[in-house]
């Protein structure tokens, strides 16, 4: 398995279908400590991404994911526009023309991604956001990556499960940062939306490997 | 061509209502909406902001901004922009920052000054410094003033909204720096935070080249009940 345009082709796609697919899921957890829109936001601007993908078909992984960043933050709407934009403009900065992602290279794109929602959202570690799925996402393919792996679908997977049980982890958090922060300790016993559509992605990534 | 400005909000409504008030106070600058999403939903849209971006041109841009995702959107905006020098985004209250800053542009600031008018209306102790201000100049206000004058608010509603940006925007494409009754008369808040009403004296004073035509400028227009009745 080789991570090409074509695999990050099919990632898009099987990310929107996960976005529809749990839409709901999204929107009920959003309702209880945000402002319900999140599923409807992410599911919108995937289907936007399908429409792209089928006007056109991009040349590199970089250039797909380019064209997903500029997709999001126009159709998105809410804060996880210009989030996930900034996470797949920096990751799609770091892949540049290359027309392979290697292991290493995708520990390096997922750690760009991160630091873009880090320098926009200004949300740190605990703060119950979707940073708390992408950090142990980045941390878990930086190891399995400096392992000295050369299978990619287990860097792909290791990042994946890091980030679904980052999720699960913020579901005690209390919201420091975005809607769900004016809960306060009423935040606690939810668990963060925007972490659970990261989790997501990064397992739709590997749906597309195997 | 004066500096240009954007105006970023989740709401269509909020954006192009903001710039119609801002625009009545600046006709000559160039203010541009990017408000909603593109199917027009509340939310912000980079499609909007860059469109508004390319748009606007001038001599730089100062962005304002709403709620915080109109920031991020704003933020990506720059990140997208091949060259994002001159484009400037202000931390400030939409509507009185939006104002402060069009009243700065219309009188002639640079990209800087005009943000620094609009981050000016944050609050108390943070007045903007008059467009235009160089380095050194601050100590001038200690030393006599150049010229003065004396003059007497005869309009009904005295000095309210639109006389304050027709004073502070005159006063600050001159070479003076001016105060009126203490405050900074090239700021247009500074200006409405007087509350001077009909019959209140407004005591000008001025220093610098401009000194004299920044007090007979005050003059003819407070005389003139700044063209109202």
């Amino acid at each position: 398995m080789v991570l090409d345009a074509n695999w990050a082709v099919k990632w898009l796609t099987l990310c929107a279908q996960a976005m529809a697919e749990h839409r709901v899921e999204l929107i009920e957890l959003d309702r209880a400590i945000g402002d319900s829109d999140h599923g409807e936001n992410m599911d919108r601007g995937f289907q936007a991404v399908l429409a792209k993908l089928g006007e056109s078909t991009p040349e590199t992984p970089g250039a797909a994911l380019k064209m997903t960043a500029m997709t999001l933050m126009s159709k998105v709407g809410g804060a996880a526009g210009p989030l996930y934009g900034t996470a797949f403009l920096r990751a799609a900065t770091a892949l540049g023309d290359s027309a392979q992602i290697d292991p290493s290279a995708w520990a390096d794109a997922l750690a760009a991604a991160r630091d873009g929602i880090v320098a926009r959202g200004k949300a740190e570690s605990g703060d119950k956001t979707m940073v708390d799925a992408w950090t142990p996402a980045v941390d878990a393919a930086r190891a399995a990556a400096d392992g000295g792996s050369t299978d990619v679908l287990g860097v792909l997977v290791a990042a994946a499960e890091a980030a679904e049980a980052g999720a699960v982890a913020t579901d005690p958090m209390i919201a420091r940062k975005g809607r769900a922060s004016y809960l306060g300790e009423r935040s606690a016993g939810h668990r963060d939306p925007g972490a659970v559509s990261s989790a997501l992605i990064l397992r739709a990534a590997v749906g597309a490997a195997a | 061509m004066t500096v240009s400005i954007v105006v970023v909000s989740h709401s269509e409504k909020i954006a192009d209502g903001a710039v119609e008030l801002a625009a009545q106070m600046a006709p000559d600058v160039v203010i541009l909406p990017a408000g909603g999403t593109d199917d027009g939903r509340i939310g912000t849209s980079l499609g909007k902001v860059l469109a508004a971006l390319e748009q606007a041109g001038g001599e730089g841009t100062v962005v304002l901004t709403d709620l915080g995702s109109a920031v991020m959107t704003a933020e990506s905006a720059l990140e997208f922009l091949e060259s994002p020098a001159g484009v400037l985004l202000a931390d400030a209250p939409l509507v009185e920052g939006l104002v402060a800053a069009a009243v700065a542009a219309q009188g002639g600031a640079d990209v800087q000054a005009v943000r620094q008018a609009a981050e000016g209306t944050r609050g108390p102790g943070n007045q903007p410094q008059p467009a235009g201000w160089e380095a050194g100049r601050g100590s001038v206000s200690s030393a006599a003033p150049d010229c003065t004058g004396d003059f007497e608010l005869v309009n009904q509603a005295g000095m309210h909204a639109r006389p304050a940006a027709k004073v502070a925007g005159g006063l600050a494409s001159l070479d003076a720096e001016v105060t009126i009754n203490g405050v900074d008369g090239a700021s247009m808040t500074g200006l409405m935070t007087l509350g001077a009403g009909k019959g209140t004296v407004l005591h000008v004073e001025a220093w610098g080249a401009d000194a004299e035509r920044a007090v007979e400028y005050v003059r003819s227009l407070v005389e003139a009940g700044f063209g109202e009745p």
